[in-house]
């Protein structure tokens, strides 16, 4: 394994160390297969848009509002991450941690917010098993939220790596991976909010 | 050295002999019928190529192998030579054209098998409709116009095609008579339409081909290409004499198991259309208390033994 | 939950298997303790992270498998040789060639090539190690482990049973109940993770780890192969990982996405499955075409013909292999354009394929042949794998699929192309680099028996099938009747089947045979007739680091080029410097050991089970977040006097 350590104050200092580098590359390629993740959960959630079978259509029960204030929770969780990242890239422990743990608060009001719209619509007749309409809803939805659950765990276990070992090369390269995850998660709620919300109020309208 | 590579020479011989020899003795290659006869032309023009190709490939690869083998004082040798634009161009070139001259009558075989067939005389009738229903494991045919049903054989008039309406009461399923045509799928919840038609008067057997568990095997069902007038008048004795199909009888049958061949005077389309209601079969056995066993549970299974043997007639193992 | 329903009772060979696995397991562990292996085990082997010895593991676990699905290829063939046989009944011969054809695609064939991949391509490329060594065990642990706990199925609780395709509703609740499907869906889904980080890994390793001077136009054909074959697996795993999550979901927890209720869709899973399948099919071929360009051109001892056009033809195979999945069910009644387009689409693959071909013949023409075991498989190779690849033409013409679909036509096609290929390539491979990991060769001489009884017996087996299929015979059916006349090639099959039975003993007998008396190697070069840098190492077994000082590329064919060079492959005393490498980890062995645990609990649907097991993956994960895995260096010292050098 060569080390070969770049010391140019202009590299930003996650891409300093040859592993934080080869780990970079491997994320980005790590979130190409998530890409093919969830187009496999969007194609299937396309497929069964229409069968609802005997349960409630999404017409029904998709409240407009809800998944509005979601999205910006995390529209704006995803700007604030990239505020993180700027303040690390100065150097500032402080700022990045007052901004990540921003972050990390409106992620978690996302969620949230995500969880009582679930257990709404369980209560208004519509679970897993309701039909394979619901169940390709639950899934997507579901596994968008789980990635998110998964993301605040992450960031809080990295956070307090920094915490204790500061501002390396290596652990910059951790928080700087993170940011990227958080980002992706963004991108593809806009697509569930399209794909998903948008889509199943209009076709199912019509 | 010519020793070392007999086997492949005795491989190549063989596969002439089964291939282009043999043809008449099998039943895909042996048609009685327009729709496999036309799949059964595609087939021995592609395997005309193919035994082009195989030739070629196999001719260079013996020159080769034995001309630049390893000797003493080889003066063929030439380590450096890494490629040639022509060759390469050649070789591309020619499987293209390949593609093309079988691209070209298979795309008009896909069509043409979707279509009404035309019999040898060239006249066009009316195809017979029938609905056939895959139910594991057995196979339920309706004749909608005559209003009969019959449970693992059918009467078909010869030299007029018949239009197979298919669907499943569960399983993915796929009805397939090889003398008379190639298959395709049946599946609950969905109309698939074949046509075949017979040529000849005989009895052809059809099956499932796509496995849907233990009965499988022996999913398999009789096809009587008779002439038109037997048909007619199998159709009305049936009509006249044989027993109404009760929904209780249904029912049973959509439990699984084998079952005998059956004959009755009205059909079950009146009750279920197993293309729209996908979770019919399902249904009714939970209702006739039929849950599913987990083959390995042997105390169960015993249990229930006696039970599933008062099917009655609609069961035989 | 009884135990005659959580342990498989009631058949006399599958009480056989318990009592074999017993012993087995107890020797071992009497052999481990008697000779005090434990350590060397633990230490050597359990906790590696160096890619070589993965790399072996993943090999010797595919040879496993491979005897594994082979015993279950061999019952299916006993209970098929004769009509109405009833050596087996319906719901065992179901659940053999399911597992057949699980175990031999994802346990057997997969992790073999990944092994020779993790073997040759670091070395291949001249690098120390792969980018992310401890994922890399990861990687190898999560395979294992899925496989064992697929395999743990036919003594606890039953195996699946409805086939490799696993088609719904066939699969679901209703029709497949138990465990069995089960095991199914939590054995692929564990495997598969580490497949996938298999992907990551090499596309890095391979993209950012090779030796100056080597561009990615000098790269081995080898390694470009390895190279497309990991872009495959990134993009079609995933599709998988979510294929086998829903059918889950509908198994244990009420969904209703592939099921006769609820308005679910079967046609969906099976466009699900081979999404990822006719990918995976590329996945096992891609890497056997590059190791056969290495084995050909070796002992042609000529570069090899059509360097770009090989890679490119690599590139459009793989492109297309996410065009061509409709092609598994032509018979669904997509309708004539759909059925034309995707019959055009795979035809267009055999072009691609065909100039591999004539490629590989012309790197031979004007060479030297020299017929040593690895160019036999290769040659069989090129023989056998003709009749698959125009088969497979054969198969595309939609129309006439309607009547090779689901018979014993399409099962001869796919082990043509299956066994000519991919299994040839992982013997020929194995052969071909065997010094590279044990230092020294197989016996030549017992291995060309090897090559011969297998390929008559391979050519025995499969020609009958094809006939059988034109002949009418459905595949995986348990049995047929006399009226058939199915019987007489049926029984020439099973006897086929039996020959490469033997030819595999015979393998095992040379793996003994060889490692008593066969002479060790004392250089890098075993062949003599080495082309790339994997050749290019001091020693005929490389050091953990790999290379004392990374090699510099000039051209493809590196080592070629340094013989002519006349380059002393010796490295210089004042070149050496220390070497710094990743520590060993015991962590991967025991995250393995708690999915286990979840999978197990999930086939049973104890739900208790799966959430302690997956806590303790999770625990696992942030154990290895904070550690630092700093790495050590090796001393200057230290590598002296591995090389032998003195001052």
């Amino acid at each position: 394994m060569a080390h070969a350590e770049v010391h140019d104050h202009n590299t930003p200092l996650e891409y300093q160390s040859e592993t934080g580098r080869l780990n970079i590359l491997g994320f980005w390629i790590f979130l190409g297969a998530e890409i093919a993740l969830f187009s496999t959960l969007f194609a299937t959630y396309l497929v069964l848009m229409f069968r609802t079978a005997d349960g409630p259509t999404p017409h029904e029960l998709f409240e407009l509002k809800g998944v509005l204030i979601e999205t910006f929770l995390l529209l704006t969780s995803s700007f604030t991450c990239g505020i993180a990242i700027h303040e690390m890239r100065r150097r500032n422990r402080k700022g990045l941690f007052t901004w990540m743990i921003i972050t990390l608060a409106l992620g978690a009001g996302f969620l949230g917010y995500e969880i009582y719209e679930f257990v709404t619509y369980v209560h208004e007749g519509a679970a897993l098993g309701t039909s394979a309409f619901w169940s390709g809803f639950f899934v997507i939805v579901g596994t968008h939220g789980l990635h998110v659950t998964m993301g605040i765990a992450w960031i809080t276990l990295i956070l307090i790596q920094v915490a204790r070992r500061g501002l390396t090369p290596q652990t910059s390269a951790k928080v700087f991976i993170s940011s990227l995850y958080w980002h992706f998660l963004d991108v593809v709620w806009i697509f569930i909010f399209t794909a998903v919300y948008l889509t199943g109020m209009v076709l199912h309208n019509g | 050295m010519f020793k070392r590579f007999k086997p492949f020479f005795a491989l190549g011989l063989l596969l002439s002999v089964f291939f282009l020899g043999g043809c008449s003795n099998y039943i895909v290659l042996d048609p009685k019928g327009p729709v496999a006869a036309q799949q059964k032309d595609l087939i021995l023009y592609s395997i005309g190529f193919m035994a082009l190709i195989c030739v070629v490939v196999y001719v260079l690869f013996t020159v080769i192998v034995i001309k630049y083998r390893d000797r003493k004082n080889d003066d063929n040798y030439e380590p450096d030579q890494h490629g040639s634009k022509k060759l390469e161009i050649i070789w591309t070139v020619i499987p293209i054209l390949i593609i093309i001259a079988l691209a070209i009558p298979t795309v008009k075989t896909i069509y043409d098998v979707e279509k009404v067939p035309v019999s040898a005389s060239g006249q066009k009738k009316e195809p017979l409709v029938i609905n056939a229903t895959a139910v594991n494991w057995k196979w339920i045919f309706s004749y909608p116009e005559q209003g009969i049903e019959t449970v693992n054989y059918i009467n078909i008039p010869k030299d007029r095609p018949v239009q197979f309406r298919l669907t499943s009461a569960d399983s993915m399923s796929s009805f397939w008579v090889p003398e008379l045509g190639g298959q395709k799928y049946a599946m609950a919840g969905m109309e698939t339409k074949l046509y075949l038609q017979a040529d000849h008067t005989g009895t052809f057997s059809g099956r499932n081909s796509n496995f849907n568990g233990e009965g499988f095997a022996h999913q398999i069902f009789d096809v009587h290409s008779v002439t038109q007038s037997e048909f007619d008048k199998w159709a009305k004795d049936t009509k006249s004499k044989a027993p109404k199909l009760s929904k209780k009888q249904y029912d049973q049958l959509m439990i699984q198991g084998e079952a005998k061949k059956m004959t009755f005077s009205s059909t079950h389309l009146k009750w279920v259309d197993h293309a729209k209601e996908a979770d019919y079969a399902v249904k009714t056995r939970e209702r006739l208390g039929e849950v599913p066993q987990n083959p390995h549970g042997s105390k169960q299974k015993d249990a229930n033994k006696p039970e599933s043997d008062t099917h009655g007639e609609s069961h035989s193992h | 939950m009884k135990w005659d329903e959580f342990f498989v009772t009631g058949d006399p060979l599958i009480y056989g298997a318990d009592v074999s696995i017993g012993l087995t397991v107890i020797g071992i562990l009497f052999y481990l303790t008697y000779f005090k292996k434990w350590q060397w085990l633990w230490t050597e082997w359990l906790t590696t992270v160096d890619h070589k010895k993965l790399g072996i593991m993943y090999i010797a676990s595919a040879v496993l498998m491979l005897f594994r699905g082979g015993v279950d290829a061999l019952l299916m063939r006993v209970q098929l040789a004769t009509p109405d046989s009833k050596f087996l009944d319906s719901q065992h011969y179901n659940e053999i060639f399911t597992t057949h054809g699980t175990i031999m695609i994802i346990f057997m064939a997969m992790p073999f090539l990944i092994g020779l991949i993790n073997v040759v391509i670091p070395l291949q490329i001249g690098a120390r190690d792969v980018a992310f060594p401890y994922l890399n065990a990861v990687s190898f642990w999560t395979f294992f482990i899925g496989a064992m706990l697929f395999n743990v199925s036919f003594v606890i609780g039953g195996s699946p049973s409805a086939g490799w395709t696993s088609y719904m509703p066939l699969a679901g609740n209703e029709l497949s109940p138990g465990p069995g499907q089960n095991y199914y869906l939590l054995g692929l889904q564990i495997a598969g993770i580490g497949t996938l980080l298999t992907g990551i890994n090499f596309l890095v390793t391979i993209l950012k780890m090779r030796a100056p001077g080597m561009t990615l136009f000098r790269m081995p054909v080898f390694t470009w192969s390895a190279l497309i074959t990991m872009i495959i697996i990134v993009f079609a795993f995933p599709i998988l990982t979510v294929a086998l999550a829903l059918m889950t979901f509908d198994r244990l927890f009420g969904a209703h996405f592939f099921t006769l209720q609820g308005a679910g869709m079967d046609m969906l899973w099976a466009n699900l499955f081979w999404l990822w399948g006719h990918p995976e099919v590329y996945i096992v071929v891609l890497p056997a075409f590059g190791m056969f360009s290495e084995i050909i051109s070796t002992f042609s001892r000529k570069t090899i013909f059509g360097y770009k056009a090989m890679i490119w033809a690599m590139i459009i195979i793989a492109g297309y292999s996410f065009m061509v999945w409709v092609h598994h069910f032509f018979t669904m009644g997509s309708g004539e354009l759909v059925n034309s387009v995707f019959s055009i689409t795979t035809m267009i693959i055999g072009i691609p394929t065909g100039i591999k071909i004539f490629n590989w013949l012309f790197t031979m023409y004007k060479g030297k042949i020299s017929f040593t075991t690895p160019m036999l498989w290769s040659l069989g190779f090129i023989v056998n794998f003709v009749i698959g690849g125009v088969t497979g033409v054969m198969l595309a013409m939609a129309a006439a699929d309607y009547q090779y679909h689901n018979t014993y036509f399409l099962v001869a096609h796919f082990h043509y192309v299956l066994i000519a290929g991919t299994v040839f390539a992982c013997f020929a491979g194995l052969i071909f680099w065997f010094p590279k990991m044990f230092g020294y060769k197989l016996n030549e001489r017992i291995g060309k028996w090897v090559f011969w009884v297998f390929n008559i017996g391979f050519n025995v087996c499969f020609i009958p099938q094809f006939i059988l299929g034109l002949d009418g015979m459905p595949r995986r059916v348990y049995t047929y009747s006399a009226a058939s006349g199915w019987g007489n090639l049926n029984m020439l099959s099973t006897v086929g089947g039996f020959l490469m039975g033997v030819a595999f003993l015979i393998l095992v007998y040379n793996f003994y045979f060889s490692f008593r008396y066969s002479e060790r190697e004392n250089t890098g070069d075993s062949w003599g007739l080495g082309r790339t840098l994997e050749w290019s190492t001091t020693s005929a077994v490389p050091p953990h680091y790999n290379f004392a000082i990374t090699p510099t590329v000039k051209s493809f064919d590196p080592l070629i080029q340094m013989k002519r060079d006349n380059v002393d492959l010796k490295p210089k005393i004042k070149d050496i410097k220390k070497i710094h490498m990743p520590d060993n980890s015991g962590v991967p062995f025991f995250m393995s050991a708690f999915f286990f645990i979840a999978g197990f609990g999930l086939v049973f649907e104890w739900f208790w089970m799966g959430i302690v097991g997956l806590i303790g993956v999770f625990i696992t994960l942030i154990i290895r977040s904070f550690d630092p895995n700093e790495g050590y260096y090796v001393s200057e010292e230290e590598i002296k006097e591995t090389e032998r050098l003195t001052v």
